[in-house]
């Protein structure tokens, strides 16, 4: 194909016969912008164009539309820790990169990251990792230290190390406020996630796909954790991902939010360099947890296969993963950088100088994968919309278990 | 001359539907054909990645029927269309009238009218999520001016859908009265001249000439803006924005059809579902137009 427009251009250039242009469909920030140059660089004749969705949902609904029709999903596309499995039940949909040396490459990640993108035969796997979502806590100092909190984020972890210490914190923290609109947590959903995340090795799917939303204990423990916090009033009520959320990061409209180490990039960007200093990060209650991460993996529908398996390699190497990290955050895969003092020794100075190599990565290194099934998704927005309800005093909370679990019941089929 | 004859018969019989093919050609691929796909996916279990996962006849048509969702998404649908339309033709019309009037810069009020349709849709719904914010919108200050408590408009039933039809008719109704404004042209001048002869009032006139004279437009007006308003899908989407924007709010108090058919269809991954909800919803969309155009009809003609 290459050939023939050349030859209909009627250019005598002789790059123009290899020019391909890798359309690189990613959510979010994923920190490329200088791995691009240099693999266009280091590859005469290829251009990268990156799209990126701000919105995950609306991300996740577009691949799979376009991953489903066989058409527009370009050559390089990001598949989301929730939309692994639910893309493996079609894997013939993307190139097997086993035909193309990942076998070889299986060291460079966690096991269960590399086997998080492989078929339950060992046969096909669709995505090679970038980052997980190792969680800490960030928090904001500037409100910690008018509510009388400690704000060295030593003394500060100390504060919670349980959830029931959280709330207590929490409690403290309000009554420290005095009133004042800051609220302790920004929602209920993002802590009941990262409480559930951490509570077993599946969620609302057991290994077999059987939804068993009412039978996983560490569902219903942590929905009633989260909505424990809304009703001791620590809760600023805010949708994810909403204007209002947004802006609440910059106002300081809640002192804490449960962060993945993606989301300090989303943080900075979202509080701007006025609030530069005023959050710093300390550890999760509970020990670790993941929220998050991803594949990049190529679809079957690519023209430009060979080089864009390349791309995908190199952006997913230890190099790649370095400089992603160092971009915007996002913690990587390979275990091997774990122990490279240019993760470990990191630290983020939008942060107040947070260690941020060694907090996720202490963390990261005692994962334990946790199985999301096919209909993660939708059962997902189902729990959270349900929790919302309840939040906004528009359902009693066992009215909105009850919906919750009626909901996911319906959309898991 | 045989050949001729009939080379000349064929052009004279044949070119017409030649000419008009194009149009059903057309139709065909992109109107008729989608249409008995969707029926045809609809009698299936069709996931989205998956593809066709079994013949199950009507299932996903009973299946419909039991769904409360679904039919919280029509209730949604059809308020927020009446709440948006009633006052819409209602303006439309009155603008359409004073347009037609001898007004100073009319080329500039008549431009002015059909502005903010042509203003993206994406940015009126953002532009319009902040005015009916709850903390910082510039409604909820307005009413507070007057000494109302703040409403959280997109999280109360009526509210929300009053703030989206508001939406709608800040886009359409000056599109409406456009239109209106080109069939008003059109009635002669001498039906008024009569009829003010014959002593009949503003009033009267208005009711007996204007119109019945507008009577074909009115009808058309009434179907676009019903097959939008049934369609209605961008809208409420923006105004929920953030996680799940696409369930129309956390106890679905917006949700329109065509959301519930992209939320079953890509959140869901239930095609064949999908594919019956906007089959209905089609089947619908063709009743209320009869209706329509017989309540429209009974506008009595002016001869």
């Amino acid at each position: 194909m290459m050939s023939s427009l050349a030859a209909c251009g009627g250019d005598s250039d002789d790059e123009s016969g290899k020019d391909v242009t890798l359309r690189v469909n990613l959510f979010g920030k994923f920190g490329y912008a200088d791995l691009y140059k240099q693999f266009e660089k280091e590859n005469p004749g290829v251009k990268i164009v990156e799209t990126a969705e701000g919105d995950l949902g609306k991300y996740n609904t577009q691949l799979t539309q376009r991953i489903a029709a066989g058409t527009g999903a370009g050559d390089v596309v990001a598949i989301e820790e929730g939309q692994a499995v639910n893309f493996l039940a079609s894997a013939d949909k993307f190139v097997n990169l086993q035909d193309h040396g990942a076998n070889d490459l299986k060291d460079q990640y966690l096991p269960w990251k590399f086997e998080g993108a492989t078929t339950a035969d060992g046969s096909t796997t669709i995505g090679l990792g970038t980052d997980v979502g190792g969680l800490a806590m960030c928090y904001r100092r500037d409100l910690f230290e008018k509510a009388g909190l400690p704000t060295d984020r030593e003394q500060v972890a100390a504060l919670w190390p349980t959830w029931d210490a959280f709330i207590a914190t929490g409690q403290k923290f309000q009554a420290g406020m005095k009133g004042q609109k800051s609220k302790f947590i920004d929602s209920a959903t993002n802590t009941y996630n990262s409480i559930l995340m951490q509570g077993a090795d599946h969620t609302y799917f057991d290994k077999d796909g059987e939804l068993v939303i009412e039978s996983n204990p560490a569902i219903k423990t942590a929905w009633d954790k989260a909505l424990e916090m809304d009703e001791m009033g620590i809760s600023a009520e805010l949708k994810s991902f909403s204007p209002e959320w947004n802006a609440g990061f910059k106002n300081g409209d809640f002192a804490t939010i449960a962060c993945p180490a993606w989301m300090t990039g989303y943080i900075k960007d979202q509080a701007g360099d006025a609030n530069a200093g005023k959050w710093d990060i300390a550890t999760v209650p509970g020990g670790a947890g993941n929220w998050g991460g991803s594949w990049l993996a190529v679809p079957e529908a690519s023209e430009n296969q060979d080089i864009a398996i390349k791309l995908v390699k190199f952006l997913s190497s230890a190099d790649g993963q370095l400089a992603a990290f160092n971009a915007v955050g996002n913690l990587p895969s390979n275990p091997t950088l774990y122990d490279d003092p240019a993760l470990k020794e990191a630290t983020n100075p939008y942060f107040s100088d947070a260690p941020v190599g060694q907090l996720f990565v202490a963390g990261a290194a005692n994962l334990e994968p946790v199985f999301l099934g096919a209909k993660n998704q939708p059962v997902r927005d189902a729990v959270e919309n349900s929790m919302r309800a309840v939040e906004n005093g528009k359902r009693s909370p066992s009215e909105g278990w009850s919906t919750a679990v009626k909901d996911a019941e319906k959309v898991a089929g | 001359m045989h050949l001729r004859d009939r080379l000349a018969r064929i052009d004279i019989h044949g070119a017409p539907y030649f000419f008009i093919a194009p149009f059903f050609i057309l139709f065909g691929i992109f109107g008729a054909f989608p249409l008995v796909y969707t029926l045809w996916v609809s009698l299936h279990d069709w996931s989205l990645l998956g593809g066709n996962e079994g013949w199950v006849g009507l299932e996903n048509y009973s299946e419909l029927l039991a769904d409360g969702y679904f039919w919280n998404s029509l209730l949604n649908t059809f308020a927020i269309f009446l709440i948006a339309t009633i006052p819409q033709l209602i303006a439309a019309l009155a603008l359409a009238q004073v347009l037609n009037s001898s007004l100073r810069a009319l080329t500039f009020w008549r431009i002015g009218v059909i502005i903010p349709c042509a203003t993206s849709v994406a940015a009126v719904g953002i532009i319009f999520t902040m005015m009916f914010a709850r903390d910082f919108g510039v409604v909820n200050w307005l009413i507070g001016l007057v000494g109302v408590e703040p409403i959280a408009w997109n999280q109360e039933r009526l509210p929300s859908w009053i703030a989206i039809a508001t939406m709608v008719d800040w886009r359409w109704t000056g599109y409406n009265a456009l239109i209106l404004l080109a069939a008003l042209q059109a009635v002669p001048k001498d039906l008024y001249e009569s009829a003010r002869l014959d002593g009949a009032s503003a009033a009267r006139q208005f009711w007996s000439i204007t119109i019945p004279m507008l009577r074909p437009t009115l009808m058309f007006v009434v179907t676009v803006s019903t097959i939008g308003g049934i369609q209605l899908f961008t809208e409420p989407l923006l105004f929920n924005p953030g996680a799940n924007s696409i369930t129309g709010g956390d106890t679905r108090q917006f949700q329109t059809s065509a959301m519930y058919v992209v939320e079953q269809a890509f959140t869901g991954q239930r095609f064949g579902y999908a594919a019956t909800i906007a089959w209905i919803l089609f089947v619908v969309i063709v009743v209320v137009s009869l209706v329509n155009s017989l309540l429209v009809r009974r506008i009595r003609s002016v001869d």
